[in-house]
This record gives structure tokens, C-alpha cells and sequence, in this order.
């Protein structure tokens, strides 16, 4: 595994979301209310801009999500999988916090 | 094979003639020629008056522009038909043309009955029939002065508030000993008469005319009783004859009382002439109502495309009204005349009501009734007319259906008679077609949308058919938005995750937690990127900005009834220069600036707030723009400074967060060139002050504005806006714009205007100390931002490398200036889970 320090644990608040690049690689990153990290891509499959990080929070019957601020696809944020579209899918990067910094893995 | 149809008479029945053959003849299988003879197409007669009350004759129009552009349709206007040759089958025509028919459908109205008293051909008698009528009586009134109505009957008292409304002192004399003796009876005529003598209308009943008098012009009027009323202005109101004088010069037969004697198919004696509408004598009966008239028009239709036999199902004369603030229904056998009819009478002279129900000889039949003062029982007992009552009678008069359900109405009964819609007609396109609310009932059956008095009735029935009105905001909450709105207000809870926590399940999404952050906002619970707030925003009230196509966004600052300076336009012109870009006028008269990155929109802002603007909120649901055209200062046509009043408006409610976006305009005068009626609310001067219209709006769906209150001075003109804006924010739904949550409340413009302009609930004093809490406490979300550095770090493209540009924004160039360039979909294969772990 490739480790990256992406940033300090406080600067992404809870049920939020930044944007990081890795390795040229634009990934959104997320931390939700009960403290879990997420990582996938950054680019809206349906437009291809680089916005992901940039929805909103949420969960659909329990599966933590973010919804796309383009269009409004929400996506599970620990599958990647689009809930709205079976052909969708985000790509998903492991995500850890060590001490109080995060970091993302990507090939 | 095309054949031609001639109609005579461009009015409300033969339009509808026109527009229902022209909806079902897919085959173009016939050509219309409709012959009009007044100057203008068909108008809504029914709402005449409210021409003299803020509508235009543009607004009362019946005539699409589809229609007027149909190749199939000629419409000649000017023109009247002055003969029919059945021989040889032409209508020949004041143009002195003769014009060949397949079919003829003679649809020429009636003409007001003028009675033959001395003097009725004075100058300053008029009638009550026509735009044109209108204008000939605006021009002659005088404010201040006394004007008589003849004629107390539905037309009458309707002559009366035209006449007050343009400032007269009006008289109505009726010969009958009550006021509008056709539909009410004794008792209702009494409460009615002392409602509206209340409005300060005189009222003299049996009372009959002797002359009108003056010499050329009308001076006075003199009743039988020796009565001398001075006045410069009567209107005749004493009833409407059947214009038939076509009848003669074609040989067609008339009936006993006048019309053209028809079948119940409309059929005249003559093959291939129908009459509809209050020209045509069904079975020797004329009908003054436009709903019977509708139905003949849809019957001759179908009989001319072999659809059907058509007959006339036989007309519901029930009418419910609001003449002058009052509410009067009347309904099935009003005057008890069926045999052994039994009548329940409730009257309460406090309060100004009456109801009166007639019962057949045992009590079990429903057989009409009259209802005055309030009238809301009416969609529940048209509907029952010859019918056993579910109910003792007691409890139908109960208001708007709460003493029965629609489970009680049988499956044949007439909901919607105004569009002869059943009950099961609605029921089976509920179900069948899958509908979930009233627009959707109104697209589908028509029942609805006319006189809208059936529209409570109409959710009962949704209910019946089991849709679950769930109101329920998303899967995170039950409530609806206008409860969790009182919710926050009442407890004073200030964050989303304790009002989830307390009131909802799991963690929210990207509906309700907008939503909340709407209403918390509203509220004012400090600036939305707030701690906890910010994550509940849309991207675009996350960035202060609207966001593009291609996740750049665009720059709109505020500029206050599009007023601006060289100055401010000249930092625009830097600014955009500078950071390269693409900048173009918007329609809400502001400039806007296209293309910003998130890490460039602090720069931009700092540079912006720096030179005196502030955010324009066009990334909000919140007031966006207050345009205006340049009114008095400039314009030669001016009466009131919209520029100023526009102004004044935008900075009062500059950063109301809303359940939608909110629009206005101010225009100077009634040529309305700041397009006000197709905003959220619109205001336009008058000689006397400022008419305010609501719930207008573009989009998807446009709708015009319509007439809350006429002649304001600035001050009531603020204290309605911010009670009208309060109460928008307080009730309606998420993403509803106050165009569709106008039409979605239980008794529409009427039940607002008694809200906000009556203060009927008495909360007109809580929404204005609500909007000025929110004035009051008004900061620019820009400057916010700018000056905290916790707000600031999330302006960036990436955190871990906050100046490298996202290497997926690229721009082309167009006109000399950027556009966003072009993305390939899909996205270059993207690595998945399966390969990374
Ligand atoms: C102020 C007012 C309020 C009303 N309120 C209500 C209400 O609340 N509810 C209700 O049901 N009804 C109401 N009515 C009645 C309703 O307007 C009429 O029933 C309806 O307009 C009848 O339609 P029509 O097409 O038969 O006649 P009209 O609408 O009168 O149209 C007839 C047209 O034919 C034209 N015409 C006549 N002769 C010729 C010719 N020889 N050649 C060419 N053109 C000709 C006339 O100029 C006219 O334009 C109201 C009427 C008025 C005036
Ligand atoms: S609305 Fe009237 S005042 Fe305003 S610009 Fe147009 S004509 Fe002039
Ligand atoms: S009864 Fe008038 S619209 Fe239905």
C-alpha cells in the first residue's frame, strides 16, 4: 500500500467532504458523523467534473451516501456503486486516520 | 376530405366549439371560419369585472396563440354574419362577402335587455356585457359621485362593484322585493342586502323606475315612489334577451320566449345549423349560464365528427359566487317549488349567515337549497342534489365537508358541474392513471378548473381512493416541511443534527438537510456555513456561488433594481479581464461572471466586496432580484418612482432564504415594462399608488401574477409584501415556488388575500415582526466569509494541494470569449474496488 498524508483530521468537519489529489488522481474525501472516513473518486460520472466532494452527506436506509451536486445521483460511499444507476460506479480508495492526520492509499 | 364549418359568434361557447373540435379532429377533417364581431377574440365573459379590478383584456383572453396561429382556424373579427342562404348554403357577412358552409353553428350570445323607460338612450346609460361596455363606463364615472344600477339580480350587483371600484357611490333598484330574486329566496335576500349594504352600496327593492331624465345626457333617475337619485352614470342590468335575429332572415324557427328553437342535439329546424350557447332555446329553454353552454358546444362537436349523438345532458343551474367580499350559492330547486318540498332554514344574524335546505316531502331527498354569508358547504351538497341525505342536515351545513366524507356521494354524481365531471370520472383517472394530487386531477378530467369550487371536494376524493397525501419530507423525516418549520420555530432548536435526533431517524440527505438549513436560515440562525451548517448546503449556498456545467461557477453580485454605476461596472469589466471571465447580462438585470474556481472565488469576493457590492444570493432559494424599469425619473409615461420603490424592496428582503427562489419586478406604469406579473410577487404603479400581484412565474410552467390588493401607498404596500413573503416561507413546501403553492392552497387567492390583507388567522402582526427580525439582522455572506479563516479553507481545489488548478476544467474559446470545453463521457476506465484492495 501506497500511504499518502492528505491532511489534518480537523480540517474535514463531520458529514463533510473535501477534494485531494493523489498522484494525479482527483479523489473526494469524507468523514461522516460517527467519524468514518470515505474515499472515492472525485469525478461525477455523468459530467465529468471533478464535484463529488462538494454533495452532500447523507444516508439512504442506512448505507452512508453522497449525492452528487450535478445531477443528484447519490452514491453509496462504501461501494462507490451509483443507488440511482446499476451502470454507475465511483472508484473507491482505502482511507485511514493515523494520529490525527489522513491518509489514502492509491495504486 | 376537408369540409367548412362556419360559426357565428366568437364568443365563450363558440371558442369552445372551436377549441374542442380542434383537439379531437386529428384528421383535420374540417375547416373552421368563426365570424366574431367584436373587435377582439374570445374573452372570459364570466370574470368581466375583472377588468376594472387589475386584469388586462390580454389577461382575460381565451384565445391561445396555437389557436389564433392554426392553419386550420380562420378567425375574422370586425365581422358579422347579416344573412344565411340555406339554399345555397352560404352566411353572408358585414363585408359583403358570402361565405359557403358544410355546417353552421350559430353561437351569438344574447344582448342585454335595456327595459323601455323615458330617457334609457341617454348619454351615461350603458350596459354590462362587453370590454368595450367597460371602457364606455370607466370613462364616464366620477369619483365621488352617486351611480345607479338597475337590475339587483347576479349581473347586477356584480355592474354595482365596478362602479364602486371606480370610486362611485352606487345604487341598485330592483323591482323584486329582494336582491337577487333568481336564485335566493326571501331570507337570503335579507341577509344578503344588509352584507352588502354594509359595503356601502344603497339598496332599494321593490322598486320600479319611472324615467330616466335629462336632456341629452342622463341628469337624474325617479322611482315609482317619487325617489329622485341624481347621477350621471346607470348601467341596465335587467336581464339578457337571445340574439336571434338571424332566425328571421334564414327562416329558421324561433321559440315562444326568443332563441333559436333547438333539439337537444342543438339542432335547428334547418339541416346542418346547429345553435349553442345563450342564443340556443333547448326544448324552447334558454340558458344564461356559460357550463350549459359548454356542454352544447362539446356535443355539436362530437356530433360533427360522428363521434356521437351529443344530446344536451340537461343543465345544473347551481351557482356559487363571491359578489363584493359575500359569499351566495344557490342551488337545484332554490325556491322549494317540487311538490310537498320540505325547506330546514338556519339562520345566524350575528355572524351574517344563511342556509336554507330543501328536503323532499319525507325529509330523505336533498332537492336544493341557498346558502349566503358562507357558502362553503356548497361542494358538498351540489353533488347531492336528488339524493338521499347521508347526513342529518344539520351536519352538511357543516363547513367545506367536514360534516361528511366523499364516500357518501353515489358514484354518478356530478363533482365538478362547471365540466360535468363525476364522481367516478375522477375516481377511475385517480386510480387508473396513477394521480396524486389535485394538478393532476385538474390535467386529466378538466374537473377543477373553472370556477374551483369543487376543488375541496376533489381532495377528499384522492383521499377516498387511498393516496396517501404523505406529506412526509424524505426518509429521514415524516413531517412536511411547513411542520418542521414550526417545529424549529416553537422550540427554538438551532441545528440539524438535534432536530434529527429529536424528530427523525438515520442521518439526513440531500433533501431534507437543505431544507432544514432553508428554515434555519429563515429563522436566522446565524451565517450558513456556520460550524454544522455548511455541510447542510447545496453546493451552490456551500460556494457563495452558482455552480456550471463543468464545476466552475458563476460570480453575481447584488445590484439593487439593476441600478449601477460607471464605477462599479468598471471593476466588473477589470475583474472579469483579469481572471479571464465569461461575462454576460442576466435576465434579472445584473451582470454575471462565469467560469470562477472555487480557490478564485475568495479573490474575486475580496476584490468585489472592496469596491461595495455584495453577494447577489443568485446561488440561493432567496429573494434573487427586484427588477424595474426606469419609471417616473425618466420614463414620459412614468406615474410612481419604481426605480426607487424596486430598490427599496431588494435591499428589505436581500438574503431571505425561501422555500424556492423568489423574483419581483417594480414597473412605472400599466405598460409594465419591468415584466412584474410574471414574477413571485410584482408591483406596478398607479395613478394612486401600487398594485401588488403574487404568485407569477416564468419557467416550465408560466402563470401571470394576480391582482392581491390595488392601490397601496408605500408603506401598506411593504407590510403586505413582508406578510405575503412570511407566510410563503412559513407554509410551503420544499422547492415550491409561491405560483404552485398558490394554487395548492385551500381556497386559492382568496383564502391569501383574507390571510394577508385581512388578517383573518391574526398573524399579520407576528410575519411583519418575523421579516423585520430577519431585516434587522441582515450581513453580506461574502464579507462573512471573507473574514474567517475556518470558512476560507474550504475554498480550495484540492487540500493537500490548494493552488493546483483541477486539471478537468478546460476551457474553448467562443465570441472572444471561454466557454467550457468539451468532456468525454464516459469518464477514462476508473479503477474499481476489486483492483485497489
Ligand atoms: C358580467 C358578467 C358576468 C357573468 N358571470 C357569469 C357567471 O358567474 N357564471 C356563468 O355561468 N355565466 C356568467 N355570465 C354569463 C356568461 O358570460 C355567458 O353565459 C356566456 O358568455 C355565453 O357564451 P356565448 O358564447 O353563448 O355568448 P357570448 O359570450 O355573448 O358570445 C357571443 C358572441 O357572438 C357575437 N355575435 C353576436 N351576433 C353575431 C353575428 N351576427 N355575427 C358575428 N358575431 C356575432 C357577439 O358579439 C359575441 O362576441 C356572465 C356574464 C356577464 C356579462
Ligand atoms: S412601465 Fe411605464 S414607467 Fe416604466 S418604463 Fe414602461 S412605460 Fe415607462
Ligand atoms: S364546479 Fe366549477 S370547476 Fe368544478
Amino acid at each position: 500500500m501506497n500511504w499518502q498524508q492528505i491532511c489534518e483530521l480537523d480540517l474535514l468537519p463531520p458529514e463533510y467532504g473535501l477534494p485531494a489529489l493523489i498522484r494525479n488522481h482527483p479523489v473526494a474525501l469524507f468523514r461522516t458523523r460517527d467519524d468514518e472516513l470515505f474515499a472515492v473518486g472525485n469525478v461525477d460520472p455523468f459530467c465529468g467534473a471533478g464535484v463529488m466532494s462538494r454533495g452532500i452527506v447523507g444516508d439512504r436506509d442506512g448505507e452512508p451516501t453522497v449525492a452528487s451536486p450535478m445531477l443528484k445521483q447519490v452514491f453509496s460511499l462504501r461501494t462507490g456503486q451509483c443507488l440511482d444507476d446499476p451502470d454507475a460506479r465511483l472508484p473507491v480508495y482505502p482511507v485511514r486516520r493515523r494520529a490525527d492526520v489522513v491518509e489514502v492509499a492509491v495504486p | 376530405m376537408t369540409r367548412t364549418l362556419v360559426v357565428v359568434g366568437h364568443g365563450m361557447v363558440g371558442h369552445r366549439l372551436v377549441e374542442t373540435l380542434r383537439e379531437r379532429d386529428a384528421d383535420n377533417t374540417w375547416r373552421i371560419v368563426v365570424l366574431g364581431e367584436e373587435p377582439r377574440a374570445a374573452y372570459d365573459r364570466v370574470a368581466l369585472s375583472s377588468y376594472l379590478d387589475g386584469k388586462s383584456a390580454e389577461d382575460l383572453s381565451l384565445a391561445s396563440h396555437e389557436l389564433l396561429d392554426d392553419p386550420m382556424v380562420d378567425l375574422r373579427l370586425n365581422t358579422a354574419a347579416t344573412g344565411i342562404d340555406r339554399t345555397a348554403r352560404t352566411v353572408s357577412t358585414s363585408d359583403g362577402s358570402g361565405l359557403p358552409y358544410d355546417a353552421l353553428v350559430l353561437a351569438t350570445g344574447s344582448r342585454p335587455f335595456v327595459p323601455p323607460v323615458p330617457g334609457h338612450d341617454l348619454d351615461g346609460c350603458f350596459v354590462y356585457r362587453t370590454i368595450e361596455d367597460l371602457d364606455d363606463i370607466r370613462a364616464a364615472a366620477t369619483e365621488g359621485e352617486p351611480g345607479v344600477v338597475i337590475g339587483g339580480g347576479l349581473l347586477g350587483l356584480e355592474a354595482a362593484n365596478a362602479l364602486r371600484l371606480l370610486g362611485m357611490r352606487a345604487h341598485v333598484v330592483e323591482m323584486a322585493p329582494r336582491l337577487m330574486p333568481l336564485q335566493v329566496d326571501e331570507g337570503g335576500g335579507q341577509v344578503l342586502s344588509r352584507l352588502v349594504g354594509d359595503l356601502g352600496l344603497t339598496i332599494h327593492c321593490g322598486a320600479a323606475t319611472k324615467s330616466i331624465d335629462g336632456e341629452d345626457r342622463v341628469r337624474s333617475v325617479t322611482l315609482a315612489d317619487g325617489t329622485v337619485i341624481d347621477t350621471g352614470v346607470v348601467v341596465f342590468s335587467a336581464g339578457v334577451r337571445p340574439r336571434d335575429e338571424l332566425a328571421q332572415l334564414a327562416g329558421l324557427e324561433r321559440a315562444e320566449r326568443g332563441g333559436f328553437l333547438v333539439d337537444e342535439g342543438c339542432r335547428t329546424s334547418a339541416e346542418n345549423i346547429w345553435a349553442i350557447g345563450e342564443c340556443a332555446a333547448v326544448d324552447g329553454r334558454c340558458y344564461g349560464l356559460v357550463a350549459p353552454g359548454y356542454s352544447m358546444a362539446e356535443g355539436v362537436a362530437e356530433q360533427l365528427l360522428s363521434l356521437g349523438e351529443g344530446a344536451f345532458p340537461g343543465a345544473d343551474l347551481s351557482t356559487k359566487l363571491k359578489l363584493l367580499g359575500v359569499d351566495v350559492a344557490s342551488f337545484g330547486d332554490a325556491h322549494g317549488q317540487t311538490e310537498g318540498a320540505l325547506e330546514v332554514v338556519y339562520a345566524n344574524n350575528a355572524a351574517g349567515t344563511y342556509a336554507k335546505l330543501v328536503l323532499s316531502d319525507d325529509a330523505r331527498i336533498l332537492l336544493g337549497g341557498v346558502l349566503v354569508g358562507d357558502a362553503s358547504a356548497y361542494s358538498v351538497l351540489r353533488p347531492l342534489i336528488d339524493r338521499e341525505l347521508p347526513a342529518p342536515p344539520e351536519q352538511l351545513l357543516l363547513p367545506a365537508g367536514s360534516g361528511i366524507d366523499a364516500g357518501a356521494l353515489p358514484a354518478d354524481a356530478t363533482v365538478c358541474s362547471c365540466n360535468n365531471v363525476s364522481k367516478e370520472d375522477i375516481t377511475t383517472a385517480i386510480t387508473g392513471q396513477g394521480l396524486t394530487d389535485v394538478p393532476g386531477i385538474k390535467g386529466c378530467t378538466k374537473a377543477g378548473t373553472s370556477c374551483g369550487s369543487c376543488v375541496p371536494m376533489l381532495k377528499n376524493l384522492l383521499a377516498e381512493c387511498g393516496v396517501s397525501t404523505s406529506k412526509a419530507l424524505c426518509e429521514h423525516f415524516p413531517q412536511s416541511r411547513t411542520e418542521l418549520f414550526e417545529i424549529v420555530q416553537a422550540t427554538g432548536i438551532g441545528s440539524f443534527s438535534e432536530l434529527i435526533g429529536k424528530h427523525g431517524t438515520g442521518r439526513g440527505c440531500d433533501i431534507c438537510k437543505p431544507a432544514v438549513a432553508s428554515i434555519l436560515a429563515s429563522l436566522g440562525h446565524g451565517h450558513i456555513l456556520d460550524g454544522e451548517q455548511a455541510g447542510l448546503q447545496d453546493t451552490n449556498d456551500r460556494f457563495l456561488a452558482n455552480m456550471q456545467r463543468n464545476g466552475t461557477y458563476s460570480v453575481v453580485p447584488r445590484v439593487p433594481g439593476g441600478e449601477i454605476t460607471p464605477e462599479k461596472l468598471i471593476v466588473l469589466g477589470e475583474l472579469a479581464k483579469e481572471f479571464g471571465l465569461y461575462t454576460k447580462i442576466t435576465g434579472g438585470q445584473r451582470i454575471d461572471l462565469f467560469g470562477a474556481r472555487v480557490e478564485q472565488l475568495p479573490l474575486i469576493w475580496r476584490r468585489l466586496v472592496d469596491a461595495g457590492f455584495e453577494s447577489g444570493h443568485a446561488y440561493g432559494k432567496a429573494l434573487r432580484t427586484v427588477k424595474s424599469c426606469v419609471g417616473n425619473d425618466w420614463c414620459r409615461y412614468g406615474v410612481q418612482d419604481s426605480v426607487s420603490m424596486a430598490i427599496r424592496l431588494e435591499l428589505r428582503y436581500r438574503g431571505l432564504r425561501a422555500p424556492h427562489k423568489i423574483k419581483a419586478g417594480v414597473s412605472g406604469c400599466a405598460r409594465e415594462c419591468a415584466e412584474a406579473r410574471g414574477k413571485d410577487f410584482g408591483v406596478i404603479a398607479t395613478d394612486k399608488g401600487w398594485n401588488l400581484y403574487v404568485g407569477g412565474n416564468g419557467g416550465f410552467t408560466p402563470r401571470h401574477a394576480e391582482l392581491l390588493a390595488a392601490d397601496l401607498d408605500d408603506e401598506q404596500l411593504i407590510s403586505l409584501v413582508d406578510r405575503f413573503l412570511m407566510f410563503y416561507v412559513r407554509t410551503a413546501d420544499r422547492l415550491q415556488r409561491t405560483s404552485a403553492w398558490l394554487e395548492s392552497l385551500d381556497g386559492g387567492l382568496d383564502h391569501l388575500r383574507e390571510v394577508v390583507v385581512e388578517d383573518s388567522l391574526g398573524i399579520g402582526a407576528e410575519l411583519e415582526a418575523t421579516m423585520q427580525h430577519h431585516v434587522d439582522n441582515y450581513s453580506d455572506e461574502w464579507a462573512g466569509v471573507l473574514a474567517d479563516p475556518g470558512k476560507l479553507a474550504h475554498f480550495v481545489s484540492f487540500v493537500n494541494a490548494p493552488d493546483a488548478p483541477d486539471p478537468a476544467i478546460r476551457f474553448v474559446q467562443e465570441r472572444g470569449q471561454i466557454r467550457p470545453g468539451p468532456v468525454s463521457l464516459p469518464m477514462p476506465a476508473i479503477p474499481n474496488q476489486e483492483v485497489l484492495t
